[in-house]
C-alpha cells in the first residue's frame, strides 16, 4: 500500500516528467509527446517505486531489466532516467540533436541504463523474452519489465513473442500495454482493431491484469500480483489517455508525433505548474 | 577424401564450444534437424531454444540473450534467417552491436529440389550492407568449423553462410587457417585471378588446372571467405599482379562477393572483371548439379569467364 506521502511524491514526479516531455520535444521541435504522456505514470511508478536499479551502477548484477518496446516514448524514459540520476536533467534539451546520447529512439550504446535499443515496433517483446530466458538459465532472480504500445500489437512479431514467452513459462517477465487506443493514422479500432485484448492474451497463455494506467495504487497492486504469478508471463493492460495531463493534448492525435508550438508549450507548462502546486498543497 | 557437409562441422564446432563455454546458447526456428543444431540440443538441452516457425522472434530472442551476456548462435535456412528477419537483424542485432552469430545453412541454389522459395541467392548482399555485420562464406567443412570457432571468440554480429550438401574438401587437416579479413591465395598465377567463395572455390581450383593444361593460361585462385571485412590489400596485390579477375559465387551477381571485390578494384586499381553467379533471376526445383549446370556455376563456366576476361586485358 502506498502512503499519502508516496502518492504525492509519485504524482509530483509524474508532473515533472510530463513537463520535461513537453519542454524537450518543444526544444527539439520533434518527438512523440502524446504516447510519452500516456505511459508517464507507469514509468514513474517503475523508476521511482519498483525497479531495482541504481544510476551509479547501471550494470549491477541483480538489477531489474526494463525494455521500452514502444521506443518512440523515449522522452518519458529519458526524463524518468534523468530525475533518477542516470543523466543530468539539463541534458534532456539535447534530445534528437546531433551527437546527443538522447537519440530519437533509445540507443543502448549511447546512454548507460538503456537495456536495449528500440524504436522499430514489435521487436522489444522478443528481446525481453530472450533476456528472461537468459536470466532463468543462470538461475538469477532479476525480473524483466517492458512497456508496449497498443498499436504496436499490430506487428506480427509481437504474437510470435507472446507465444514464446508463454511456451517457455517466462514468469520473470511482466509487460505493460499502454492502451491509449490511438495510433498515428487514427483510432486503433478504426485503423486495425486489436481487441478483444484480454481474451486474446489469456488465450495466448498469459496472466492478464487490467488496470487504470494513471492510478499508482492500481499499478502497484498489478505489479505485486505479477510477482506472484508462477509458470507464465504477465501482461498488465493499462487503460490510458494519449497526451494525459494537459487538457488540450488529451486524445488529440496531432500530438502523437509532433510537439507543442510556443503558445501551446507555455499553456501546457502553466497547466502542469498549477497541478504541481495543488499536489504540493496535499503533502 | 570424400565430400563433407559444412553443417555437420558447424554442429561439431558448436558442441566443442558448448563444452568449454557455458555462455554459448543456440537458437533455431524449427529446422534444427536440417541445420544440425539438434546435435547441440541433444548435448546441451538447457542451452538450446527452439523459437518454432518464427524467425523474427528467434532473432529478437537471440538479441535478448546477447544483452544478458550470452554468445548466441541463431540458425535456420539462409532464406529465412536473413530474408524474413532482415530488419530484426538490422535494428535488434547490428545497431546495438550484439553478440549474435547468424549461422545459416541451405544457402544458394544447391538447396535443389525445394525450389526458388528456399534458395537464398541474395543473402550475402543483405547481410553485407549492414553496419557492424561481418560476413563469412566458408569454402568447405573444415573452414566452416574454424570460422565457427573464430566467431565464438570475436564479440559482435556475424553472418556465416553454409550450404546444404556435402562439398569437396578444399583444405586438408592442418592446412586451413581461417582469418577474418584475409584472402587466401590457394594457387598462384600471372594471367588472371579467380576470386571465389563457398562451393565455387573447389571449382575454381579445377578451372585453373584446365586453363593451364588446355589454354596455357596461369590463373591464380583466391579463397574470399571473409567477404566483410574484405581483404583490400590482397585484392590490390592480385589486381596489380594479374590485371584481370573472375569472381565466382553461388549467389546473385548483384551485391555479393563479386560486387565487394569490384568495390575495391574500382576504388584502387580498376581492372576488367567477369562476374560468375546467378544472373539476377530466381532458381527453381531440380538436382543441385543440374541447377549449377543451368546457371553455368561449373568448372567450364569459370573457364569461359576466364577466357573472356583475359581477352579484355
Amino acid at each position: 500500500m502506498l502512503t499519502a506521502k508516496q502518492l504525492s511524491e509519485l504524482s509530483n514526479i509524474s508532473i515533472r516528467i510530463r513537463k520535461n516531455i513537453i519542454e524537450m520535444t518543444h526544444y527539439a521541435k520533434s518527438g512523440h509527446p502524446g504516447g510519452s504522456m500516456s505511459m508517464t505514470d507507469i514509468i514513474t511508478f517503475l523508476y521511482f517505486n519498483w525497479l531495482n536499479i541504481d544510476p551509479k551502477f547501471p550494470k549491477k548484477e541483480d538489477r531489474d531489466i526494463f525494455v521500452l518496446c514502444k521506443g518512440h516514448a523515449a522522452p518519458a524514459l529519458y526524463s524518468a532516467m534523468a530525475i533518477k540520476g542516470f543523466l543530468p536533467e539539463e541534458e534532456l534539451k539535447t534530445l534528437r540533436s546531433i551527437g546527443s546520447r538522447l537519440q530519437g529512439h533509445p540507443d543502448m550504446k549511447a546512454l548507460p541504463g538503456i537495456e536495449m535499443s528500440t524504436g522499430s515496433l514489435g521487436q522489444g517483446l522478443s528481446v525481453a523474452v530472450g533476456m528472461s530466458l537468459a536470466l532463468k538459465l543462470d538461475k538469477k532472480k532479476n525480473r524483466v519489465y517492458g512497456v508496449m504500445g497498443d498499436g504496436e500489437l499490430q506487428e506480427g512479431q509481437v504474437w510470435e513473442a507472446m507465444m514464446s514467452a508463454a511456451h517457455y513459462k517466462c514468469d520473470n517477465l511482466c509487460v505493460f500495454i499502454d492502451n491509449n487506443k490511438q495510433q498515428i493514422d487514427g483510432n486503433i479500432a478504426d485503423v486495425m482493431g486489436v481487441e478483444p485484448l484480454t481474451d486474446k492474451l489469456k488465450a495466448f497463455g498469459w496472466e492478464v491484469i487490467n488496470i487504470d494506467g494513471h492510478d499508482f495504487e492500481q499499478i502497484e497492486s498489478a505489479l505485486v500480483a505479477a510477482d506472484k504469478v508462477v509458470g507464465k508471463p504477465t501482461v498488465i493492460i493499462s487503460d490510458t489517455v494519449k497526451g494525459k495531463g494537459v487538457s488540450f493534448m488529451e486524445r488529440q492525435l496531432c500530438f502523437h508525433g509532433a510537439p507543442c508550438n510556443d503558445d501551446q508549450k507555455a499553456k501546457a507548462c502553466s497547466e502542469l505548474d498549477i497541478k504541481n502546486g495543488v499536489c504540493g498543497c496535499q503533502i | 577424401m570424400s565430400d563433407l557437409a559444412m553443417r555437420d562441422y558447424y554442429a561439431k564446432a558448436l558442441i566443442a564450444l558448448g563444452k568449454v563455454n557455458k555462455d554459448i546458447v543456440v537458437l533455431d526456428a524449427d529446422l534444427s534437424c536440417s541445420t544440425r543444431t539438434e546435435k547441440f540440443a541433444k548435448e546441451f538441452p538447457d542451452r538450446f531454444f527452439n523459437a518454432g516457425i518464427s524467425e523474427q522472434d528467434c532473432i529478437g530472442m537471440s538479441a535478448g540473450f546477447a544483452c544478458m551476456g550470452k554468445t548466441v548462435f541463431a540458425s535456420s535456412f539462409a532464406m529465412f534467417i536473413t530474408g524474413r528477419t532482415w530488419e530484426q537483424i538490422r535494428n535488434s542485432v547490428c545497431y546495438p552491436k550484439l553478440n549474435v552469430k547468424v549461422c545459416a545453412t541451405h544457402a544458394g541454389i544447391t538447396v535443389g529440389e525445394d525450389g526458388a522459395s528456399h534458395q537464398a541467392l541474395e543473402d550475402i548482399a543483405l547481410m553485407r550492407i549492414l553496419p557492424n555485420m561481418r560476413v563469412i562464406v566458408p569454402a568447405d567443412a573444415l573452414e566452416a568449423e574454424q570460422a565457427i570457432h573464430f566467431v565464438a571468440k570475436e564479440a559482435g554480429p556475424f553472418y556465416v553462410r553454409m550450404c546444404r550438401g556435402a562439398t569437396p574438401v578444399v583444405f586438408n587437416e592442418g592446412e586451413c587457417d581461417f582469418q577474418l579479413g584475409k584472402n587466401k591465395v590457394l594457387k598462384d598465377g600471372n594471367d588472371l585471378t579467380i576470386m571465389a567463395c563457398g562451393i565455387m572455390v573447389d571449382m575454381a581450383l579445377k578451372a585453373a588446372d584446365v586453363l593451364k593444361n588446355e589454354h596455357n593460361i596461369t590463373a591464380a585462385v583466391v579463397n574470399v571467405s571473409s567477404i566483410k571485412p574484405i581483404d583490400e590489400e590482397n585484392i590490390y596485390q592480385m589486381a596489380t599482379k594479374t590485371g584481370a579477375f573472375v569472381t565466382a559465387e553461388e549467389h546473385t551477381i548483384y551485391g555479393g562477393m563479386g560486387s565487394a571485390v569490384a568495390e575495391v578494384t574500382a576504388k584502387k586499381c580498376p581492372i576488367p572483371i567477369e562476374m560468375l553467379g546467378v544472373n539476377g533471376v530466381f532458381g527453381e526445383s531440380g538436382k543441385p548439379n543440374d541447377l549449377l549446370n543451368k546457371h553455368n556455376l561449373t568448372v567450364q563456366g569459370i573457364v569461359d569467364k576466364a577466357l573472356a576476361v583475359k581477352s579484355r586485358k
